[in-house]
């Protein structure tokens, strides 16, 4: 069992549980995940680290409610525990002294661009930080990624917070303005990805994207986090979750995370069911 | 009640013993089992393991323990059961063998201890496998187990997964007084016996009762671990204080065709299928909350013909296919898969299409699977691996109709463990080099067997290097010498 040691809602639907797994703690680099299952008939699904504190044998994962075990998860407080977590897992992001570097978080995605800009600026990057988000409220981390970026722009697709438009817009704006931009890093919903690997595409710039696949095991044991990558195979929970995102196959990855729409709708149907019969 | 049994007298003269065919195991019936995940054998009754023990010919020289690669002493304890003492004979497979209700399930006994009875040169082997079976739920029934006391050597071993060798070495090295604690990556323990073997061939709480039985002789176990990521071989021998770790996390990586259509939905690996339904139990969604594709109705395949394939192939008609392949590109004879796991699948209607090899699988047009193009094959000349080479056949294409493939052509190395542990060596293929009798591997006191060292194989072959790398791991603690 792993004891949640702190909670905070970071956005609706959005919080941060700190979990204490020491052993990941001490372990755990920028870019990697953990997989949890939250209870006995649980599955088992993939989260982001967003940082961990190997003294006090901690970690921070941020969950958006998405599906059942998400918004199951959301529901505990401090003082309960989840039944597994296990990690980290993945490769690491890849660190060095790039030069300038973009780095962009889309929603939730925030949460795992957030550690990778920070090592980034650390290894003496110019670090510019695009945070995207549908409005105010689910701009997540905004004093995190300030600390850590040389510039900071905020975009709303609604313009309720910062400008308006999708995180693209800002990145063309950075382009055209004729900063030299060394490497982009992209992590967020599978079309923003999709769109700035597009964009970064035409113009040379190495880009780089944090995958997020259906995940079982983790370990690279199934198979099932299989992502085209220039028309190869590769496993995400070991070859991943990052890769170039010129490579990428974004459509297959689209249509595969679709592949149990149906049976999430009704896992979520039936625990709201549940929560509104148990509530009353 | 009592240990002895009524039974025939044991001094049955050898003349009678011939005369007795062997006994047939008990099944569900094919029609009924095909429709639920209960046990296909439903072991013998103590008459019928008396029957059964007194075919034994008390050879002089007897090869089925010499063939068996954990040295069970089977005349010995088939003569116990003969004297009607089960729980001796339990006692007597446990010397050899920590797993005996598992082996008793799934060993392919004719290929070792089977195989090389006296007996089966004029006829049918001794049932020795079904026999373990019999002592070892007949020791779980009564629920007695005993545990050797032994002196504690103030030795500690890490044993790097709860597969079948893992357990084994667990087991052996306890009762030589070590401390052991096993780490296991998935949160439950048993490796591939809990996630890749079916309840309908291996009972979940049969693994739980074995794994309980060692825990209570003072193994500890670690779930949630994977060593390379979450602690490293030389972080476990540096910084937790282990003298000695064993490597054994199995085979790992599944090996795809790279046919064009492998990233369609519908079309899983065996190991994913398998772990969705046995460690997952989605075949329970929404009661379990981990899905699958929606099999009713539907035609399934599996790619290959290992006991795997069956397995998978097998439980897709459980969930309710409602036509079910088995694609193979060679013929029945070269099938790896235990004859008896094809004699049942084909008994519960599975359709073979042998020397049949998929080309692609085809899409709806919507990202879903919806056939596979397939050719059909002759065989050849003999290949690398002594068997008649499939050579397709030209302009035989045809489309099959399907909705889930899933396949199951083999594995590759993890690459974890090697990659995280300086100065481990490996093979051009990845897999751990070890000595095939210490079981060392090129790191001082790290030792490895199982799959991860031979590619996959068996379950008892597994246990069999545990075996070995449990007495050279003691020889090493008890002698400090490398």
């Amino acid at each position: 069992m792993f004891r949640i040691v702190r909670v905070e809602t970071l956005a609706p639907g959005i919080r941060r549980l700190q979990i204490e797994a020491p052993r990941i703690a001490r372990k755990q680099k920028p870019g990697q995940f953990v997989i949890v299952r939250v209870y006995e008939e649980g599955e088992r699904i993939p989260l982001t680290i967003e940082k961990s504190d190997p003294q006090r044998g901690t970690i921070d994962i941020v969950v958006q409610s998405v599906g059942k075990t998400t918004h199951l998860l959301n529901r505990l407080e401090t003082g309960d525990a989840i039944l597994d977590v296990v990690g980290p897992l993945g490769q690491p992001s890849e660190i060095e002294k790039f030069g300038t570097v973009v780095t962009i978080g889309g929603g939730v995605g925030t949460a795992m661009a957030y550690p990778t800009a920070a090592a980034l600026k650390q290894a003496g990057n110019f670090v510019i930080c695009i945070v995207g988000a549908r409005d105010r409220e689910r701009v997540i981390l905004e004093r995190e990624m300030r600390s850590v970026s040389d510039e900071l722009m905020i975009t709303t697709d609604d313009g309720s917070y910062g400008s308006k438009g999708l995180v693209t817009k800002r990145l063309q704006e950075i382009i055209e303005r004729g900063t030299h931009i060394d490497r982009v890093l992209a992590v967020g919903p599978i079309l923003m990805m999709k769109a700035v690997a597009d964009l970064t595409r035409a113009r040379g710039i190495p880009t780089i994207v944090s995958l997020n696949p259906i995940m079982l095991d983790g370990t690279g044991m199934c198979g099932g986090c299989r992502v085209l990558v220039d028309g190869k195979s590769q496993f995400a929970c070991v070859d991943g979750p990052e890769f170039d995102a010129h490579g990428v196959d974004f459509d297959t990855l689209l249509r595969r995370n679709a592949m149990y729409r149906e049976a999430e709708k009704k896992s979520m149907d039936q625990c709201y069911q549940e929560m509104e019969s148990h509530g009353r | 009640m009592a240990d002895r049994a009524e039974c025939p007298p044991a001094s049955l003269p050898l003349r009678e013993r011939m005369k007795i065919p062997r006994q047939h195991m008990p099944e569900q019936p094919a029609i009924e089992r095909a429709a639920n995940f209960s046990e296909v054998n439903l072991g013998y009754s103590e008459e019928l393991a008396l029957q059964e023990a007194l075919r034994c010919l008390d050879c002089r020289k007897p090869l089925c323990m010499q063939n068996c690669p954990v040295g069970v002493k089977v005349q010995e304890f088939v003569d116990l059961i003969v004297a009607g003492d089960f729980l001796g004979a339990a006692a007597k497979i446990r010397e050899d063998n920590v797993l005996p209700a598992i082996t008793g399930r799934v060993c392919p006994q004719e290929d070792h201890c089977e195989g090389s009875c006296v007996l089966a040169k004029k006829g049918e082997s001794l049932g020795i496998g079904y026999l373990e079976r019999f002592v070892a739920d007949y020791e779980q029934r009564m629920g007695v187990f005993h545990v050797p006391a032994v002196p504690p050597t103030g030795k500690k071993v890490a044993v790097v997964g709860s597969g079948p060798s893992g357990l084994t070495v667990a087991g052996d090295l306890i009762q030589r007084g070590h401390q052991v604690r096993v780490l296991e990556a998935l949160h439950e323990l048993g490796g591939v016996l809990a996630y890749g073997i079916p309840e309908f061939r291996l009972p979940r709480n049969i693994i739980k009762q074995q794994i309980d039985y060692l825990r209570a002789t003072g193994i500890e176990f670690e779930t949630n671990v994977i060593v390379g990521k979450t602690v490293t071989i030389d972080e476990l021998m540096q910084e937790e204080g282990y003298d000695a770790v064993f490597i054994g996390t199995g085979a790992g990586a599944p090996l795809f065709m790279n046919i064009p259509g492998e990233q369609l939905n519908g079309v899983y690996s065996a190991n994913e299928f398998l772990t969705r339904i046995n460690l997952m139990k989605a075949y329970k969604f929404p009661e379990y909350d981990q899905p699958i594709v929606d099999i009713r109705g539907k035609d399934v395949a599996v790619i290959g013909g290992g006991n795997t394939a069956l397995d998978a192939i097998r439980t897709a008609l459980r969930l309710g296919a409602r036509k079910a392949y088995v694609l193979y590109r060679r013929s029945e004879a070269e099938m790896p898969a235990r004859a008896e796991e094809i004699r049942h699948a084909r008994q519960e209607g599975i359709d073979f299409r042998l020397l049949t090899n998929p080309t692609e699988f085809l899409s709806n047009g919507e990202g879903w699977l919806s056939g596979v193009r397939c050719v059909r094959m002759q065989l050849g000349e003999p290949d690398a691996s002594g068997r008649r080479r499939p050579v397709p056949i030209n302009g035989s294409e045809f489309d099959l109709p399907l909705s889930v493939a899933v396949i199951s052509v083999g594995t590759s190395a993890n690459p974890v463990i090697q990659s995280t542990t300086p100065g481990l060596a490996t093979d051009k293929r990845g897999y751990i080099q070890a000595d095939p009798i210490t079981q060392r591997t090129s790191c001082k006191g790290v030792f490895a067997g199982g799959d991860i060292v031979t590619g996959s194989a068996t379950v008892i072959l597994a246990m069999g290097a545990g075996r070995r790398a449990a007495k050279s791991i003691h020889e090493y603690l008890t002698t400090g010498e490398w």
